[in-house]
């Protein structure tokens, strides 16, 4: 069992003018292995703060994370991330980044090759092995750290925003290649997004969460990206109820943003 | 005056004649299709035309106020040959009677005959003089005159024109004053030419550079010279660097040492290292310790800055990417902090050669038996203004010569920097 436990999460961030943001307050959840989830919910009410303590680069204030039946403290190999942007390695080449997870390990160059250039088949970029990573395109970009992630073979991926950067086109082709690499590795994926429309395509599993304190909304359960995965993207926007979802969740988030205009407003 | 009003009117006139020739032809390529140009600084590249026409300009102008033979066109030199002035005294007894003065003026180093004078039948008699262009001399006119020393005898008038003590006149090519003591000075015209102590011509300088470098100066030779302060300006900078990264890199990486030292380092950096001589003398002598450890304490600032802004100039999910991929501190270190800090180690390296290559010619020039400093001050002593001149040119290109390696060697090791 390598599930993903999190339990009693709370974190609060005290500030040093002495008051304090509960960034997260009391989120269990238990994500099964191979299992995607999209999280959703306006800005400001902890995605980025919870995928950071998942990922150990954070310790919660109360509760903890429990992987494959150990709590985790700090990062490691078996959570692996994907950043939004400028987390690549300038001074390496295409393949280097790929290779820096085996190279750490002290993995034999002959087998991290091997792995390099299987990943580089595999995310469409079997030519710019060599090439410098500033010469990439962001969505090139965004391949390679798809692909440095996977070599390391992590159970867990997790992913803020990492299309959030890319132009309409790019990113429908990554999601594309997303939910091919999770059906092709079966790894538990977790990622957050601001876009309602990508969170539907790449949620088996989709989590709206709430402000102030953070806290998980509303779940739900979807079938569009098992859909996605041997399907047109385009085809699964335009099937059953992924229109509906969409405007529930979207009016959704659009009250919470109103509520917390509303009450910005009323405390100024 | 003359020179910077030349320089603006050869400047404008330059831009006006390349753009009228430059017309049509002028930006091809991917700055042709812009329309905004004026504001836009990746559309202004600079004119080859102009850069040509600023370097020949600036010797023309070195050749034309000096008397190079390299350069067709002169200002005005200083008067060279033969003139003479009449000067009329009175004598005690009221008569009047009028004097000839010879002069001869000669170029600097020339040691030609006096000018022969004729006798005369009055109480006048004639002179003659010898005068080195741009000098002026004191003439005793009326030691050879009859009666001088009785009280009535002056000298009332120079060419014709009436003169009194403190007063002077114009003659034919020079000027002619009469001293509160009743002597005669005589300055010949000087020109707008500068006299070679004070500029010498181009031609001299380079000659002067070919002897110093088959010769040498002051027993060493003019490569040993320049080569010794490079070596003094690689070393120090090489300990500087040496001692700076790490203590930059253990300042970005630990709060402790940033407590430490922060007050030590900002303290230091906005003092600068010629400020050091003086103790630097006292602490460790004039010679090479001396300047090493001059040089060392300029760079170390310098390189100890610049490696802790590289490493916390770091992107965070640079930091947090290696360690979800499995690296330990070590690894982090050295596979990420170092070569991110990189591009920021190497802006400040060429900030500090340069820095060293200015103070270590400030320190020879205080002390040393060798160096590019000494040289240039060691002749200054002598007024040998060529060499100090040569000196200041090699200087130049030699600091020059050390930014362009280091900006190659920055592009070759660091090809990613600016570039996320
Ligand atoms: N290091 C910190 N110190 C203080 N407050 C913080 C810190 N990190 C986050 N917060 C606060 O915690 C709350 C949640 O932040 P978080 O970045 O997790 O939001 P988010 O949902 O990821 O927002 P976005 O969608 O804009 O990325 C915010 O109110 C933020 O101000
Ligand atoms: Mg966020």
């Amino acid at each position: 069992m390598s599930d993903l436990t999190i339990e009693n999460l709370s974190m609060r961030f005290d500030l040093p003018d002495g008051t304090h943001v509960q960034a997260l307050q009391d989120i269990n959840l238990e994500i099964k292995t191979g299992e995607i989830m999209s999280v959703l919910g306006p800005s400001g009410c902890g995605k980025t703060t919870l995928l950071n303590i998942v990922a150990g680069f954070l310790a919660p204030t109360e509760g903890r994370v429990i992987l494959n039946n150990e709590e985790v403290h700090g990062p490691a190999s078996d959570r692996g991330m994907v950043f939004q942007q400028g987390a690549l390695f300038e001074w390496m080449s295409v393949s280097e980044n790929i290779a820096f997870g085996p190279r750490m390990k002290n993995i034999q160059a002959a087998r991290s090759k091997e792995i390099v250039d299987h990943l580089l088949e595999t995310v469409g970029l079997h030519d710019f092995g060599e090439k410098a990573v500033y010469e990439l395109s962001g969505g090139m970009q965004q391949r390679v750290a798809l692909a440095r992630c996977l070599a390391n073979e992590p159970e867990v991926i997790l992913m803020d925003e990492p299309l959030g950067a890319l132009d309409a086109l790019t990113r429908e082709k990554m999601q594309g290649l997303v939910l091919k690499l999770w059906k092709e590795t079966g790894k538990t994926i977790i990622l957050i997004t601001h876009s309602v429309e990508e969170a539907l395509l790449l949620g088996e599993r989709l989590l709206v969460m709430a402000p102030r304190p953070g806290r998980i909304h509303k779940e739900y359960q979807l079938p569009f990206a098992e859909n996605g995965v041997d399907q047109d993207l385009r085809e699964v926007k335009k099937s059953d109820g992924f229109g509906e979802t969409r405007e529930e969740i979207l009016s959704m988030i659009w009250e919470m943003e109103e509520e917390i205009m509303g009450r910005t407003e009323a405390g100024a | 005056m003359i020179i910077l009003t030349m320089y603006i009117a050869i400047f404008a006139g330059a831009y006006f004649i390349v753009s009228f020739f430059q017309r049509g032809k002028e930006s091809k390529g991917f700055n042709a299709l812009k329309t905004v140009t004026f504001g836009d600084e990746s559309a202004v590249t600079p004119n080859r035309a102009a850069a040509f026409i600023s370097v020949i300009t600036i010797f023309l102008i070195w050749g034309a106020f000096t008397d190079s033979k390299l350069v067709p066109l002169h200002v005005t030199g200083p008067f060279v040959g033969d003139t003479s002035f009449t000067y009329t005294a009175k004598n005690a007894a009221g008569d009047t009677a009028d004097g000839n003065v010879s002069i001869r003026v000669h170029k600097i180093g020339d040691k030609p005959d006096k000018p022969e004078v004729e006798a005369t039948d009055s109480f006048v008699q004639n002179d003659s003089i010898l005068v080195g262009a741009w000098r002026s001399k004191l003439i005793n006119v009326k030691r050879n005159d009859e009666g001088y020393k009785e009280d009535g005898y002056q000298i009332v008038a120079i060419d014709g024109k009436p003169i009194k003590a403190g007063e002077s006149v114009e003659v034919e090519d020079g000027k002619v004053a009469l001293t509160e003591k009743k002597s005669l000075n005589f300055t010949p015209t000087k020109g707008l030419q500068l006299e070679p102590i004070w500029m010498p011509a181009p031609e001299a300088v380079v000659s002067r550079f070919i002897e110093i470098a088959r010769d040498g100066y002051q027993n060493f030779g003019l490569w040993e010279h320049l080569g010794w302060s490079l070596i003094r300006v690689i070393v120090g900078f090489l300990l500087g660097a040496l001692v700076g990264i790490p203590l930059g890199y253990a300042m970005g990486l630990s709060g402790w040492f940033r407590g430490w030292f922060d007050p030590i380092v900002e303290f230091m950096r906005p003092v600068p290292p010629l400020a050091l001589i003086p103790l630097v003398i006292i602490w460790f002598g004039i010679w090479e310790t001396g300047k090493i450890v001059l040089l060392f304490l300029a760079s170390l600032w310098i390189m100890t800055i610049a490696a802790r802004a590289g490493v916390s100039g770091i992107n965070i999910a640079k930091v947090h990417a290696a360690y979800s991929l499995g690296a330990s501190k070590r690894q982090l270190m050295w596979h990420v902090m170092v070569p991110n800090s990189l591009p920021e180690i190497f802006t400040g390296a060429r900030v500090a050669m340069g820095v060293c290559w200015g103070t270590v010619v400030a320190a020879e020039l205080v002390a040393a038996q060798k160096g590019a400093g000494m040289m240039i001050i060691a002749a200054s002593k002598f007024q040998l203004t060529d060499i100090v001149l040569m000196g200041i040119i090699m200087i130049g290109i030699i600091g020059y010569g050390i930014d362009i390696l280091m900006r190659k060697t920055e592009r070759w090791l660091v090809p990613w920097k600016g570039k996320h």
